[in-house]
């Protein structure tokens, strides 16, 4: 197959690494034609994971076709380089939605299934894996073969989470949920300070489908983690008579053109948009009805808005600290961003449920928060090193499909399931042909 | 009223976006091509996301012997067809030009077994006076370049084929298009340096279906491949024989 050997990088634009790549547009040639390759949905990882240096990275793009959808049951099954934004505008008019879904519809299914990702929901109902019924996946030997939580399941934990290493996934059957129409009904809370905020995210009566809080992380002292939460549920009919006509084309659809000169985003315009925002989307105390590309989506409306960030691009640092430790553990992390005065133009907190049963899965009980850091300094990984040390002291982990910079050594304490995943990696890719640029920076496939 | 469109080679990446194209207007499909595994996957994913009826069958541009029997079962299979597009090519490599069993199978692919196909075609949608034969040629075909000489050649002589065809055509009302498409990002051009305004298949596929509304008998995708190939073909010979292209 012809190849292409470019510079390229995650969504966070760092690190930019030469790879070469490759474009099958016939399922057949989804294989590993090379010695050592990733496979690549939509690019929306952050940092390094679906990055070769050096080797092969697999575009799945072309390869995204649907292939069933039983509309009576809400099952669908299509190729991994389909994307969620493509599977919306199919299945919202016919009344289903994605069980589960990560805050942009720009990624590819096997994105999702490799990421594990999750969304506003994981408190009730998992990470993507919960809706996933199969997967066929494509081995090191070229063979074909489906796992699922009852068919070589132990290939499918593995598998789900496991960071495109177990092979290249080449097909998706998830399950769908019923909705009447195609929006959300939301509220609004606002929380002075980081205290009212977990008070609120424990609270039920705060507490919806669909719940995520965002911290203005530049508030500081009496203030430090103040945030508006925001929850919602699919909308019954009475509560929106609306139709299911949206089938998810946002209307205003703004680009950034070029890369922000580094001065737009700066602590002084973050922290005024911040209290803005702060004031104008906790000022909303009455539930509204929005249309469920704003409340899923809210970036995708803004195309490249990674370009804000400036050249140098910038890390997303997504850490989950475990319930008993989170609000010491998340306030030692607000108060160290806070004191060196790094701007993060957006910071998100939610709550997650049970760790699912995927080895290398990100979610598990406790909170979670997400943070976008432009790189400014070289500073800025000092800090978050300093930062992986609070988040190892309280019992969390980092967010590999966001991560550009975490340590092997970090890796092995913050993921101690790896050492099984690590015997069921050695049974289907003994030489280890899948690996990327972050398996090979956080010595995954390497012995534990 | 919405067509039903026989779509030969459908499995390559202008012949994917030709098909979304026809299939998001609502028409009904019929495609054809050698790999089966594809067609499959095609069809599913145009009934899926589109809900027209998609058919297919498989179809070997080079086995000219099957082509009656392959035409008649398209036809048993919709009765209604009113259309055809011709999407299969084979590019080869520039040994071709050295080795004649590399250039034997470019011209079978490219011209003989599309003359043979597109006669049953022609025969088919005459009589109807109504129809339409849409053939992806290529701007290569414009004028030989060291650089893909058969297959030019072979793409050229398609050219005046679908010209030879429209004249026949026209006067029964059946529409025969040719469409020269210049670089399109598929599998045929993807990691191959010095292209340039490189098109998606999408939009191609799109314009393709377009061309059908407008009045143009020879289309050149995108648009400005026009002026290119304008250019490229007044070049004196004398200066042309000199270039490396």
């Amino acid at each position: 197959m012809a190849t292409l050997i470019t510079p390229l990088s995650g969504w966070g634009r760092y690190p930019v690494q030469s790879c070469e790549l490759q474009r099958p547009e016939r399922y057949a040639d989804l294989k590993p034609d090379a010695v050592n390759l990733i496979a690549r949905g939509q690019g929306r990882a952050y940092g390094d994971a679906a990055l070769n240096e050096n080797g092969s990275v697999l575009l799945t793009e072309r390869v995204n076709r649907f292939l069933e959808f039983d509309t009576e049951q809400g099952i669908l099954r299509a190729e991994a380089g389909t994307t969620l934004a493509e599977i919306l505008t199919v299945i919202v008019p016919k009344g289903w939605f994605l069980m589960v879904t990560p805050g942009t519809k720009f990624v590819s299914l096997g994105g999702c299934v490799a990421a594990d990702v999750h969304g506003k929901n994981h408190h009730r109902d998992g990470s993507f894996s919960a809706c996933v019924l199969s997967l066929q996946l494509i081995l090191a030997d070229g063979s074909r073969v489906m796992c699922s939580p009852s068919e070589k399941p132990e290939l499918f934990w593995a598998t789900v989470g496991g960071m495109g290493l177990t092979g290249i996934i080449g097909e998706v059957t998830i399950k769908l949920i019923k909705i009447q129409n195609a929006y959300v009904k939301v509220k609004h809370h606002a929380a002075r300070d980081l205290e009212q905020m977990f008070h609120q995210m424990q609270d039920a009566a705060f507490d919806d489908h669909y719940t995520v809080a965002w911290i203005d992380c530049l508030a500081n002292g009496a203030k430090l983690g103040r945030g508006v939460s925001m929850c919602g549920h699919h909308a019954e009919l009475n509560e929106a008579p609306l139709g299911l006509k949206d089938g998810g084309k946002s209307k205003l659809s703004l680009g950034i053109p070029f890369d922000f000169p580094e001065f737009v985003l700066n602590p002084l315009s973050i922290a005024a948009f911040n209290g803005l925002y702060y004031q104008r989307a906790g000022a909303k105390r009455e539930p509204f009805i929005s249309n469920y590309n704003p409340f899923f989506y809210p970036l995708d409306a803004i195309g490249n808005w990674n370009r804000m960030y400036g050249k140098r691009g910038f890390v997303q640092y997504q850490c989950v600290i475990p319930d008993a430790t989170a609000y010491d553990g998340m306030r030692q992390v607000l108060q160290a961003l806070s004191d060196s005065r790094r701007s993060s133009f957006l910071a998100v907190l939610k709550r997650f449920g049970p760790q699912g049963k995927g080895l290398l899965s990100f979610p598990t009980s406790g909170y979670t928060l997400a943070l976008d850091l432009p790189i400014r300094s070289p500073g800025l990984f000092a800090l978050l090193n300093q930062l992986d040390e609070t988040v190892l002291r309280h019992g969390g982990r980092i967010y590999l499909a966001k991560d550009a910079r975490l340590s092997a050594e970090s890796f092995r304490v913050m993921y101690p399931r790896y050492a099984e995943w690590l015997k069921i990696k050695n049974k289907v890719d003994p030489q280890n042909r899948f690996s990327s640029s972050l398996s090979r920076r956080l010595g995954i496939g390497e012995a534990a | 009223m919405s067509e039903s469109v026989l779509i030969l080679g459908a499995t390559s990446a202008i012949a994917r976006g030709t098909a979304t194209a026809f299939a998001a207007r609502g028409d009904a499909l019929y495609l054809a091509s050698r790999d089966e595994e594809e067609l499959r996957r095609i069809s599913a994913d145009l009934r899926l996301r589109y809900g027209v009826e998609v058919q297919y069958g498989l179809f070997d541009a080079e086995a000219t012997d099957t082509h009656e029997a392959f035409f008649k079962s398209v036809v048993a299979a919709m009765p209604k067809l009113s259309g055809v597009v011709l999407a299969f090519g084979y590019l080869g490599d520039q040994q071709a030009a050295r080795d004649f069993s590399t250039g034997a199978k470019i011209i079978a692919s490219n011209f003989t077994g599309a003359v043979s196909i597109l006669s049953y075609c022609a025969n088919y949608l005459e009589p109807l006076k109504r129809g339409f034969i849409i053939g992806i040629s290529s701007v290569a075909g414009d004028r030989g370049r060291q650089s893909n000489y058969v297959y030019g050649a072979a793409k050229g002589a398609l050219s005046l084929y679908l010209q030879g065809l429209r004249n026949r055509l026209h006067p029964g009302g059946v529409r025969v298009i040719t469409i020269k498409p210049g670089f399109v990002d598929t599998a045929m051009t993807y990691g191959l340096p010095g292209l340039f305004l490189v098109a998606s298949p999408q939009s191609i596929g799109e314009r393709i279906v377009a061309s059908l509304g407008k009045s143009a008998d020879i289309v050149y995708l995108p648009w400005f491949w026009r002026y290119i190939m304008l250019i490229i073909k007044h070049v004196p010979e004398v200066i042309f024989k000199r270039m490396k292209m």
